[in-house]
């Protein structure tokens, strides 16, 4: 069990190590997205400044779930907005009610000998507090999805990824995907036309291979760097 | 988006002609958004700058100016409290005065925001993206500057917590069934609502500062952006939930727009006031809280395109838009006072018809046909296109909207008071100068708060009109199978030369963007 949760967690940690290649535009970047899905690769994102149309479909990523919080947390809205105003207004006097919790006690006021409760009258609180928990949910329900606050990425150690914010489209393959050879994939993402390819981990990120062409010195330049950090990888993620 | 905007985004700039060469009538959804044939830098560059310069002397003055107005708002409420509300000038019949105006008068103008953010973008208004983050600032300093009224207007401000269901030694709770606790919920969680909506569209925009600050070497800063961008990379896996979200409270805030000056107009409506006991008043208050919106969008945004040589983001046809809708919705306003007229007659009720008689002719006439000359008559100056598209008259008629919308709420609220059912009670009312050097004092507040925003936070929404721009589709780049882009079209350029980046509208002086454009064109 708790081997299990540290697999977990190392591989959480470790999902953004891989290869991340720099594409000209949109339409580059989605083309490669497209062909490096057909050679097999399903362990991929992207990165841009801006959601690109038609990039989720081009991923595989089906619809996000987000609704479905969003839709519980609104009717937790809705049956507490209705539960205020009922229970302070209307709710149930009890003998045994004990004393360090009077504050919460109701307080049913006769007007009239009115009625104590009527919904009409308590519709608009009930809306405006649906909407705030539906509002609560869609934001922390969406960073939940999304893994953030975030405050330490490993792929902030590439230089050139801060300009994925600016004007650059990245694309990038985890080294835990099946497919993921790093000299093989580094060809597939050249072919596919990326300007740059840099291998990523935990101690910074090192050039895929300086170009396309130069492919022994670069290769083997990076190579060595990699096998020493394996071990303090994981210990550091834990 | 993407066939028709290719087609005119480079091409031709707004040269004005009615038709393009080829013969295609031009429509205002063909209109480029983006203007100067801009890169994806040059929009992070042309907002982002203005946060990460030195700050300039004119920022100090106008800050300086606004704290000191601020200032006097703190005085007037200090003497309030000191003194208790006798410091207004409000009296036995009328006793909602001008706090209530003015808190009518905010809440309203914070309306546009939301309506910017939410409405328009669940109509694919995409013209939305350079307008909406100010906005949406507006809106959550609009809300700020109204609170203060009815917190204050409560007499004893140390009991204000009264106002909400927290449980107390005494066992007691709020009156859920009073309009005027519906307002304590509709507006604290309209105010919360939007600045959720506001921050969630803030965050990849802090991620481009906070990496820009990173390249910049400024690593304190880079921490402070770097906590608040919540550590965004700009990842498709979480732009895929992030989308999602922006569409969810885009669909919240809607309803919730529409709902809170509804509830606003209930304080009124629900009691039994004649002149204010009307099933008209929520839709005719939502119409003109968007009304002098969008003035106040308006009055700001025409001073900072200027400001800060936005002019390609915020271009003519923005101005345009928004001028229609100013139109529109005071052609609402204005068809509801004669509504309102047409059934007080038809009515049959004395007290009614009296009402409205005296709103026309009574002492407080001069108010009245302010509110209607203003509301009504002026905007209808923008049925003309070229008075549409003249910056001057924009800004003349969003000063004059934002006049007659305080009028207005001033006529509804004083006239219906000042006659009450018993003549023996009817007073005049009139403000006091605490009344006046608060109202000021909240302008004080409110652009404290907005130079405040514009200094410290990307001011347009930097990663959405990216998002709007032709080369932003990927199916705008023709690749021939090597992955290289090859288009037919202006090529993506990484630099924009002067004579791309001047305004190309008409109407805007261009030595007002040349200095822009040169400076951009450095710095990239």
């Amino acid at each position: 069990m708790l081997d299990a949760i540290r697999t977990r967690l190392d591989e959480r940690a470790n999902q953004n190590v891989g290869l991340l290649a720099e594409f000209s535009d949109p339409g580059a970047l989605y083309d490669a997205v497209k062909g490096m899905r057909e050679k097999g690769y399903s362990r991929l994102d992207t990165f841009s400044p801006f959601p690109i149309h038609g990039m989720d479909r081009a991923m595989g990523l089906g619809v996000s779930k987000l609704g479905f919080i969003v839709f519980g947390l609104a009717l937790v809205g809705l049956f507490l907005g209705w539960f205020l105003q009922w229970w302070t207004s209307a709710g149930p006097q009890f003998d045994w009610w004990p004393g360090a919790i009077t504050n919460l006690a109701p307080y049913p006021i006769n007007i009239s000998n009115k009625p104590l409760f009527s919904w009409e009258a308590s519709v608009p609180v009930m809306f405006e507090l649906t909407i705030l928990f539906s509002a609560l949910g869609a934001v922390g329900g969406m960073l939940a999805l999304n893994g953030l606050p975030k405050p330490y990425n490993l792929l902030f150690h590439s230089e050139r990824f801060g300009r994925a914010t600016d004007d650059a489209f990245f694309l990038h393959i985890s080294k835990a995907d099946g497919q993921f050879g790093r000299d093989a994939t580094t060809d597939d993402l050249f072919d596919l036309g990326a300007l740059a390819v840099e291998y990523v981990d935990h101690d910074g990120a090192t050039d895929a291979r300086a170009l396309p062409t130069s492919e022994g010195n670069g290769a083997a330049s990076a190579l060595p760097e990699v096998a020493p950090a394996t071990p303090s990888r994981s210990t550091g993620a834990l | 988006m993407a066939t028709t905007t290719s087609k005119s985004a480079y091409a031709r700039l707004g040269d004005g002609s009615p038709a393009y060469p080829d013969g295609t009538p031009k429509t205002l959804e063909e209109e480029p958004l983006v203007r100067g044939n801009l890169s994806f830098h040059d929009v992070t560059e042309m907002v982002a700058v203005h946060s990460e310069k030195k700050t300039p002397g004119l920022w100090y003055l106008a800050f300086g100016a606004a704290v000191s107005v601020a200032g006097i708002m703190g005085l007037s409420l200090a003497v309030l409290v000191w003194n208790g509300p006798g410091v207004w000038g409000v009296n036995n019949p009328v006793g909602w005065g001008w706090a209530i105006v003015n808190f009518v008068f905010w809440v309203g103008i914070g309306h546009a925001g939301t309506l910017i953010s939410a409405v328009l973008f669940l109509f694919r208004q995409k013209w939305r993206t350079s307008i909406n983050r100010a906005a949406e600032a507006m809106t959550l300093f609009a809300v700020a500057c109204a609170l203060v009224f009815p917190t204050f207007h409560v007499g004893r401000v140390w009991l204000v917590y009264y106002l909400l269901p927290i449980p107390n030694t005494m066992a007691m709770w709020p009156n859920f069934k009073s309009p005027l606790l519906w307002d304590v919920f509709a507006v604290s969680i309209y105010g919360t609502v939007s600045l959720l909506f506001w921050y969630v569209g803030l965050i990849p925009d802090l991620g481009t500062m906070r990496d820009r600050a990173v390249r910049a070497g400024r690593m304190l800063r880079a921490r402070i952006l770097g906590f608040f961008a919540l550590g965004w990379t700009g990842s498709n896996r979480h732009w895929r939930h992030y989308e999602r979200a922006y569409l969810i409270l885009a669909g919240l805030a809607t309803p919730l727009v529409l709902s809170v000056h509804s509830v606003v107009s209930f304080d009124f409506a629900v009691s039994l006031i004649p002149g204010w006991h009307t099933t008209i008043f929520p839709p005719y208050f939502v119409a003109g809280a968007i009304f002098s919106g969008f003035a106040m969008v308006m009055t700001l945004m025409i001073v900072a395109r200027k400001v800060y040589g936005l002019q390609n983001l915020i271009t003519l046809d923005h101005i345009e838009k928004m001028n229609i809708i100013i139109l529109v919705t005071g052609t609402v306003v204005g068809f509801a006072y004669i509504t309102e007229f047409f059934i007080a007659w038809y009515s049959g009720v004395e007290y009614e018809q009296y009402a409205f008689i005296n709103r026309a002719t009574g002492p407080y006439w001069w108010a009245y046909w302010t509110m209607m000359s203003c509301n009504l008559i002026f905007p209808q100056l923008f049925w003309k296109k070229s008075f549409r598209r003249n910056i001057g008259i924009a800004f003349f008629i969003s000063i004059t909207t934002n006049i007659g919308m305080w009028f207005e709420r001033f006529v509804i609220t004083i006239t219906s008071l000042h006659r009450d059912f018993l003549p023996s009670s009817w007073d005049y009312y009139t403000a006091t100068a605490w009344d006046g050097l608060l109202f000021f004092g909240t302008f004080g507040l409110f652009f404290t708060l907005f130079l405040l925003f514009l200094r410290f936070v990307p001011m347009v929404a930097i990663a959405e009109v990216k998002g709007v721009m032709p080369q932003a589709d990927p199916h705008f780049y023709h690749h021939s199978g090597d992955g290289h882009a090859v288009h037919d079209l202006a090529p993506y350029q990484t630099d924009a030369t002067a004579e791309d980046a001047a305004p190309a509208s008409p109407g805007v002086a261009p030595d007002a963007g040349d200095p822009e454009a040169d400076r951009l064109g450095d710095g990239t």
